[in-house]
């Protein structure tokens, strides 16, 4: 089973987006997306792991047996995790002490072991890597995505303390979009991020529905109205 | 088939083991080659810290090198807490204590509270709570200079009844909705002065101890 990295682009990005059609690892999702840096920051940690553990996965794929094979890739995801919180602690201390506990809970995030599952044990390395690339990519712009609208519904400003990431050169960022903005705390309060979530996953299924429209319109094809939610997790044979 | 099942057991058992210790051995090469970096980051991050807190040109000596240990009810305290020293050529200058409000609105807030040799307050940092974002949280400097309107202050200056927020008659704001939160500063604050100035011959009198250790 071979999937061409075009196919593995698109599912990545957008038609099995982690974030908004597998709507896996929800907790950090919404956690961590009170504001821009905070949102790139898991999002970046969230995507090395994930593609460190695609090839460690894919390369020992064929050595595992089915018995011990999840406990395994669990082995696998929490030592790289650990790995990376260690490297996050040294060189972006401020961003890890404010990420805090959700660092070692990618860990536990289920598009991990959901993609070492359904891809990289049946994928080469390459492109399971590649996969764990897409999939990261696709997992960030969403918290992105989430992080930055409420950033400026909240607080009326976007990407405030983006110097913790990207050291002094990024000091100055900081946009004010809305001057005297009052502030809206629901943006900035959990719930904030349910409702922002949802209206992104209408967003992208009315983009769908559109598009299938068009399609239709022009070639004669049955495209489905919306993208279903695809199984993630293996078939137990 | 019973010894098909047991060498299948051993194989499993093995490549278990085997990959337990090939992971921690991953972990532990990261942590050694990574903890220096995280020390180094940890300290840095208190430098600055505590370096808001008291004017530059006021002390000259490494204040995570002049730590000394306080449990002091008047401060909150419910453990060891430290609190650092600052000297300027030799003399005291300058103490920063940390002591807890135990009475905000979500729990305990955590202050950094640098008070100057006479007594002054150079500055006060909030360094821990779990106030209300948007309400309560405008005690951070990221969000408000509310917490500078303690710079100058000293346990006289305003008087006993102004160290209180306007609501109670006292001279200093409160946050519209939130008034638990800096009442509940105010009265640490205070408290920590009043500490400051019944020990401060003690506190000082420590400095040759904690300059001893290396």
């Amino acid at each position: 089973m071979s999937t061409s990295f075009r196919e593995i682009t698109i599912n990545g990005l957008w038609k099995n987006n982690p974030g908004l059609v597998q709507l896996l690892g929800l907790c950090p999702l919404l956690g961590t997306s009170n504001s821009t840096v905070n949102a790139l920051g898991l999002g970046i940690a969230t995507a090395l792991v994930l593609i460190c553990s695609n090839a460690a996965v894919s390369l020992i794929r064929n050595t595992v047996t089915n018995a011990v094979r999840l406990p395994v890739f669990v082995m696998i995801i929490a030592a790289l995790t650990t790995c990376i919180e260690l490297l996050m602690q040294a060189f972006t201390y401020e961003l890890f002490q404010i990420l805090g506990i959700f660092i070692p809970l990618i860990t536990t995030n289920c598009i991990i072991l959901g993609r070492a599952e359904a891809f990289a044990a049946k994928n080469s390395m390459l492109s399971a890597s590649y996969d764990g690339l897409m999939m990261g990519i696709g997992f960030s712009l969403v918290l992105v995505a989430i992080g930055a609208t409420r950033e400026l519904l909240g607080t009326g400003m976007l990407f405030t303390n983006m110097h913790l990431l990207f050291g002094s050169m990024a000091e100055h960022w900081q946009i004010v979009v809305f001057e005297n903005y009052k502030g809206f705390l629901l943006a900035i309060l959990p719930p904030g991020a349910f409702l922002v979530l949802g209206l992104l996953i209408a967003l992208k299924n009315w983009i769908d529905q559109l598009y299938a429209q068009h399609t239709a319109n022009t070639v004669t094809v049955n495209a489905p109205a919306v993208s279903r939610r695809v199984r993630v997790t293996g078939v137990v044979d | 088939m019973l010894p098909e099942i047991s060498r299948s057991i051993v194989k499993n058992s093995l490549v278990l083991a085997l990959f337990a210790a090939v992971t921690v051995a991953i972990v532990a090469i990261t942590q050694q080659s990574t903890e220096s970096r995280i020390i180094e980051a940890e300290r840095a991050a208190q430098i600055r810290a505590l370096g808001e807190i008291l004017p530059a040109h006021s002390y000259d000596n490494a204040l995570l090198d002049n730590v000394i240990y306080l449990n002091e009810p008047l401060l909150g305290h419910r453990a060891d807490t430290p609190a650092y020293l600052a000297t300027l050529a030799g003399q005291p200058a300058a103490v920063i204590l940390q002591a807890n409000a135990p009475d905000g609105y979500s729990g305990t807030i955590s202050l950094l509270i640098g008070i100057m040799a006479d007594g002054t307050l150079s500055g006060v940092r909030a360094i821990h709570h779990k106030e209300t974002p948007g309400l309560g949280d405008r005690i951070e400097l990221a969000k408000s200079p509310w917490i500078k309107s303690f710079d100058g202050k000293s346990i006289n200056n305003p008087n006993q009844r102004g160290w209180a927020v306007k609501k109670d008659q006292g001279d200093f704001d409160q946050f519209a909705g939130a008034t638990i939160t800096p009442r509940a500063v105010v009265t640490a604050v205070h408290k920590a002065l009043q500490y400051f100035d019944q020990h401060h011959a003690e506190l000082f009198a420590q400095l040759n101890t904690a300059q001893v250790k290396p």
